[in-house]
């Protein structure tokens, strides 16, 4: 069977979707009361319209055992997604964790508003620098939780090998 | 300025469905009316937007019964933005031959591929061949010099039947279909947002 393509990507320069996923990726993990804080923080922003409305859905979350051994389905996980378009025709696209459809609208809305030049800037400094850093925070609290369950084990050596 | 990569060109995809589940719930019903009364015309009146080069109602129809596993044929001239949009909301896969295709979907002032070119099913199943979504010039129930009369299963006597903007041997080739039962392709006649359901079953009277 012939399929074309699922997209023909037009190769935008590397750099540019290195910048975009990372904002993405801030975003997405935010959390939701946060982020509202942060947009709410921003003021009134310029008009959008929805292309898909958010929605939940599920993905699978594959995995390899030890990182490299067969793919297993790890578990489903509940995401919502959403896409907007601003009045010029930039579109943005989050993909989050979870079910709060504020969030994903949000993020959405964000993600397009980064893209022009005249947002991306305050964007930048008023929410997602500020995400970022409650993120890595977030993170280095829970490794440091998990820190102080650590078992290290060991082996004694009995010599008949 | 950065630029966008998720879009295939710069401009982003017409919205979907506002109210996607409702409204394809709707569509469906309606669609699903069509072939259960062959003939028969009805109304998708549903809000969504229209990619160029589509109507309203094989946009609406294409949003209710595309999907991930319906690999869809469209002709090759047609505008990028139909193949971006269907992409986007629908996920189908867009392929080239009609006979690997699910729906074959035939926008008004294109060239309709004949029916023997579609995928007339399986022996062990019928079920999976093409539909032909078929948008057409004008749709009535009256006679008129362009009308056939129909009947079999789903038609209580006979229904007439006047469609203009069909190819000119599509009646012939419909017999020729529908000599192929239990296989055979089916088909939906869509003007603006009405819809006209053929199943294979239907018969054209001489």
């Amino acid at each position: 069977m012939s399929v074309s393509t699922p997209y023909a990507p037009t190769s935008p320069p590397a750099d540019a979707v290195v910048r975009r996923a990372a904002w993405m990726r801030v975003l997405a993990l935010a959390e939701p009361d946060a982020l509202d804080e942060a947009v709410q923080a921003l003021g009134a922003l310029p008009p959008h319209r929805a292309l898909r409305n958010p929605e939940r859905g599920m993905a699978m979350v594959r995995a390899r055992s030890g990182g490299t051994g067969a793919q297993f389905n790890l578990g489903e996980m509940s995401i919502t997604r959403c896409a907007v378009t601003l009045d010029d025709g930039v579109m943005g696209v989050a993909y989050v964790q979870g079910r709060e459809r504020r969030h994903a609208e949000q993020a959405a809305v964000l993600d397009a508003l980064l893209q022009r030049a005249d947002w991306h800037d305050r964007i930048q400094s008023m929410v997602i620098a500020p995400l970022a850093q409650a993120h890595s925070a977030r993170a280095q609290h829970q490794a440091r939780v998990a820190a102080q369950t650590q078992v290290e084990f060991f082996t004694m050596v009995r010599g008949e090998d | 300025m950065l630029t966008n990569p998720t879009s295939v060109s710069n401009a982003p995809p017409a919205p979907g469905f506002a109210d996607a589940v409702m409204q394809s719930q709707q569509t469906f019903r309606a669609a699903l009316q069509a072939v259960a009364q062959p003939g028969s015309i009805h109304e998708t009146e549903l809000e969504c937007g229209v990619p160029p080069g589509l109507s309203a109602g094989m946009t609406a129809t294409l949003l209710t019964l595309a999907d991930v596993d319906t690999p869809v044929w469209l002709p090759p001239e047609v505008d990028e933005a139909v193949r971006q949009y269907l992409r986007f909301h629908c996920g189908c896969p867009l392929v080239s031959e009609p006979e690997h295709a699910r729906f074959v979907v035939v926008p008004a002032g294109h060239a309709a591929p004949a029916l023997e070119h579609c995928d007339a099913g399986d022996p062990a199943y019928p079920d999976s061949s093409s539909t032909m979504l078929l948008e057409v010039d004008a749709l009535d129930n009256e006679p008129s010099t362009a009308s056939v009369m129909l009947s079999g299963p789903g038609i209580a006597d006979r229904q007439c039947l006047s469609v203009t903007g069909l190819p000119a041997d599509f009646w012939q080739q419909w017999r020729a279909n529908h000599q192929l039962f239990p296989l055979g392709v089916d088909a939906f006649l869509i003007q603006g947002n009405r819809l006209c359901g053929l199943p294979r079953t239907v018969v054209v009277e001489d």
